[in-house]
């Protein structure tokens, strides 16, 4: 007798309810589910309306982009608004790059840019061959490269002193001499900081707590007006090398930081297997842990350099022109001055230090996803 | 080692721990090691003492700190003490100590609050607001904060008109724009004039902004007022009371007391009723625009407002993300078991999410405070009279004094920063206690 009844087939499953999915499901559920939400949408489409039709206006649509003076940036020349005035930036343009540089010799600083991006790029790339070299290379050989082609004095290149340097120019400067130098610094300070013994902790807890403790202008101003003081007498000190002697202390205290957090990371275990094996102290530090520290300190040591990239602008409190000292110099030329220069002027800025904060940002935020595929549990 | 350990005729059968040169001995080494750092740092200290004894006998200065009794000669823009160029250098330093407190105590409880307001933002369910969030973080973290407080203080502030045509912020200039819109859309008379007349009786705005700064109403206060401020300590301190009370109670019978409610109410009642007692001994001083002038009110120098927007804006975009980064470390398990124990959304939130959630915000939230604290001797770039800039900046063009007056510079922001770690270390072992 045949009376129950079994489905030998699937029933095709029902397509999700249509206001849940998709385009319609989103703006409905993320944009207006709710009346708090709906609120908020609105508050949201207010404030985008204020602030990006403007910023488009005045950055493209109603920009000026030829001309040779103020007179080709003003309302009453051009008979309609004025947005950002371009021209400025052209004419400024290589002061805004090299600051003083002569002009003849400018060559030299495009030259040490291109070798550093050539090296950067594949350092950075983590699949590319050759790790060590390159990063010795970059380290190593091109700060004193740089150095030399910058400064000049030697194999026919004539001497620029450093007080022509300005603009882009010395903000990378500092940067990059920042990071060179206190990655070493940092390293000795992270491992002394760990060690056992107690004198050595002592002076690298001091030593670190205090440029941790006190803001960067104090430091410049330090570097700038103390620091001649202690030493000899007779010796001449480059007002821009004691700006980079107080970045490299005070960015080699953070760095410090940076690196033992990295240690920490390291597991207990590594140390144990490295004594296990009969290292001592340094090569179980040079080859077991910190190659291990460095790894994972890798994105907090981009953001310290993010920091330390925005912080070079402090440096012209210490009439060292960077890009932004660089700006404000322009905003002083009566050739230029209209009513939208400065927030052409700090668009340009602006632009520019978003673009190089924000792509090492996300490199940071690249290398953490990277690393943390790895030691994820 | 091993080569002495195994010197025939040495061994007995005492075990002992093994003889070893003494150069190998780790107590000898290690205290060999830091004497000969010790003697270094030394060695470098006396020479930098050397040199500077030298240094500034050369240049004819005098080195002390009796320079901080001399009369200073300049004037200050913003002082909350009274000050006079006949008054010493001791008195510019305190000038500037409480100009910079007075930026980092507003500009941290503003950061603390626009800095929450983001944060949750981002983590808000609606897909707009967490994006703008999102994109307030990344343009105001990506720039330097010099930039931020050159364009403020150049750009915006700079910008703005003279005192005589001085924008107001308040309802009556946003009603009577609004009145304007629609008359320029060519709506109906009735619906214009109900905006106007909505402007006109609203009055005109009690704060103004031009371009010699922001003038803000002044508080008056009259006969009496003195009592209030008592009022307000006593109800204080009777809510610490009470919580704590509440809390032993608790703790041995299990009855809880809303304490915190009954705290609040003390605290916000028992001043407003001593006020009304008293007969309102509190007025405001409006501005009021008198020719080229305000008179009437108190005004905020431009560089105050521009320093406080910048280091604002910038710090809460740190905090914002310290404190979604808070709310995201408690884990979603906990939240569903408190559902899981029938407890509701207010007390979910207030008992569970809240204190965990703390824990995980408050150090790096400090840790802002201090930076903001430590930021605002950028001042030194627009003028405002911080510590920095009268006296690191001022005080040492004029007197020279260089060591002495670095020195005293950093260890105030030492003891700054030295207070508010020793705090933290203070606060993160009471949570950790609480841990488990």
């Amino acid at each position: 007798m045949e009376t129950a009844f079994v489905r030998r087939e699937l029933i095709a499953p029902l397509p999700p309810p249509l206001a849940t999915r998709g385009l319609l499901g989103f703006v409905r559920w993320r944009l207006f589910g709710g009346v708090l939400n709906t609120v908020l949408t609105l508050v949201g489409l207010v404030l985008l309306l204020l602030l990006v039709p403007p910023a488009v206006r005045f950055l493209l649509i109603d920009a000026v982009w030829s001309g040779s003076s103020r007179a080709d940036c003003l309302t009453e020349t051009l008979g309609r608004p004025v947005g950002a005035c371009w021209p400025f930036i052209f004419a400024k343009f290589r002061q805004f790059m090299y600051g003083f540089y002569p002009e003849a010799e400018q060559w030299r600083v495009n030259l040490t840019y291109a070798l550093g991006v050539a090296l950067l790029i594949p350092l950075l790339i983590p699949r590319a061959p050759y790790k060590t070299l390159n990063a010795v290379a970059f380290f190593g050989v091109f700060p004193v490269v740089a150095f030399f082609l910058l400064v000049g004095g030697v194999f026919g290149l004539p001497h620029v002193e450093t007080r022509y340097w300005g603009g882009m120019l010395v903000s990378l400067v500092i940067t990059f001499t920042g990071i060179i130098g206190s990655l070493p610094l940092g390293v000795m300070l992270a491992l002394g900081r760990a060690s056992k013994l107690p004198i050595v902790r002592m002076l690298c807890v001091i030593f670190i707590e205090f440029w941790r403790g006190v803001p960067l202008i104090t430091v410049l101003f330090f570097a700038t007006y103390m620091l001649p003081l202690f030493l000899p007498g007779n010796w001449r000190f480059d007002p821009l090398a004691r700006v980079l002697v107080g970045v490299v202390l005070f960015a080699g205290a953070y760095m410090a930081e940076v690196i033992r957090g990295g240690m920490q990371a390291v597991p207990r275990g590594q140390y144990e297997g490295a004594m296990a094996l009969g290292l001592g102290y340094w090569r179980m530090m040079g080859f077991v842990v910190l190659p291990q520290a460095l790894k994972y300190a890798i994105p907090a040591m981009v953001n310290s350099f993010i920091a330390l990239f925005k912080d070079t602008t402090l440096v012209l409190i210490v009439s060292i022109f960077d890009l932004l000292g660089q700006l404000r110099a322009a905003f002083a030329d009566p050739n230029w001055a209209t009513p939208v220069t400065l927030f052409t002027g700090f668009a340009f800025a602006g632009i520019f230090y978003f673009l190089i904060s924000f792509a090492m940002s996300r490199y940071a935020l690249y290398t953490e996803r990277r690393l943390d595929t790895g030691a994820r549990r | 080692m091993d080569r002495e350990l195994r010197k025939p005729g040495t061994g007995t059968d005492k075990v002992g721990p093994p003889r070893v040169a003494l150069r190998n001995n780790p107590k000898v080494r290690s205290t060999f090691y830091q004497v000969v750092v010790l003697l270094l740092v030394l060695a470098c200290a006396y020479a930098f003492t050397v040199n500077a004894s030298a240094n500034l006998r050369a240049q004819g200065f005098a080195s002390g700190f009796g320079f901080l009794g001399n009369t200073a000669g300049f004037g200050i823009n913003q002082t909350l003490i009274a000050y006079s160029e006949t008054d010493t250098y001791g008195r510019v330093f305190l000038v500037g100590l409480l100009n910079t407190l007075l930026v980092a105590v507003i500009g941290c409880a503003f950061a603390t609050i626009l800095g929450f307001i983001i944060g949750l933002a981002r983590l808000s369910p609606n897909w707009l607001i967490a994006r703008l969030g999102g994109a307030y973080v990344e343009a105001i973290r990506n720039l330097p904060l010099l930039f931020q407080i050159l364009f403020w203080y150049l750009a915006v502030l700079g910008a703005m008109p003279a005192p005589r045509n001085s924008i107001g912020l308040g309802l009556q200039p946003i009603l009577t724009a609004i009145g304007d819109a629609f008359a320029g859309l060519g709506l109906p008379a009735a619906t214009v004039e109900v905006w106007r007349s909505l402007a006109n009786w609203v009055g005109p705005p009690d704060v103004y902004i031009n371009n010699r700064g922001v003038i803000l109403p002044q508080p008056l206060l009259g006969e009496g007022f003195e009592w209030v401020a008592i009022a307000f300590g006593v109800a204080v301190l009777a809510a610490v009371v009470l919580r704590i009370v509440a809390r032993r109670r608790l703790d041995a019978t299990g009855r809880t007391f809303p304490a915190g409610w009954i705290g609040l109410a003390l605290i916000v009642g028992l001043p407003l009723a001593v006020l009304f007692a008293l007969g309102v001994p509190l007025g405001f001083e409006h501005p009021q625009l008198r020719g080229f002038n305000f008179v009437g009110g108190v005004r905020l120098i431009p560089e105050l407002v521009a320093l406080l927007v910048a280091l604002i804006t910038y710090t809460a975009a740190f905090i914002a993300e310290v404190v979604r980064g808070g709310v995201l470390a408690v884990p979603r398990g906990q939240s569903e078991a408190a559902q899981a124990l029938g407890l509701r959304r207010g007390p979910i939130l207030r008992l569970i999410i809240v204190p965990q959630a703390l824990r995980v915000i408050v150090p790096p939230l400090t840790n802002q405070y201090l930076n903001l604290t430590k930021n605002s001797s950028l001042a030194v770039a627009i003028g405002y009279p911080d510590l920095f800039a009268v006296f690191a900046g001022t005080t040492l063009n004029q007197t020279h004094q260089a060591i002495e007056i670095i020195a005293i510079t950093m260890a105030v922001y030492l003891t700054i920063s030295l207070v508010t770690s020793i705090m933290m270390n203070w606060y993160n072992a009471r949570m950790r206690l609480s841990e488990r």
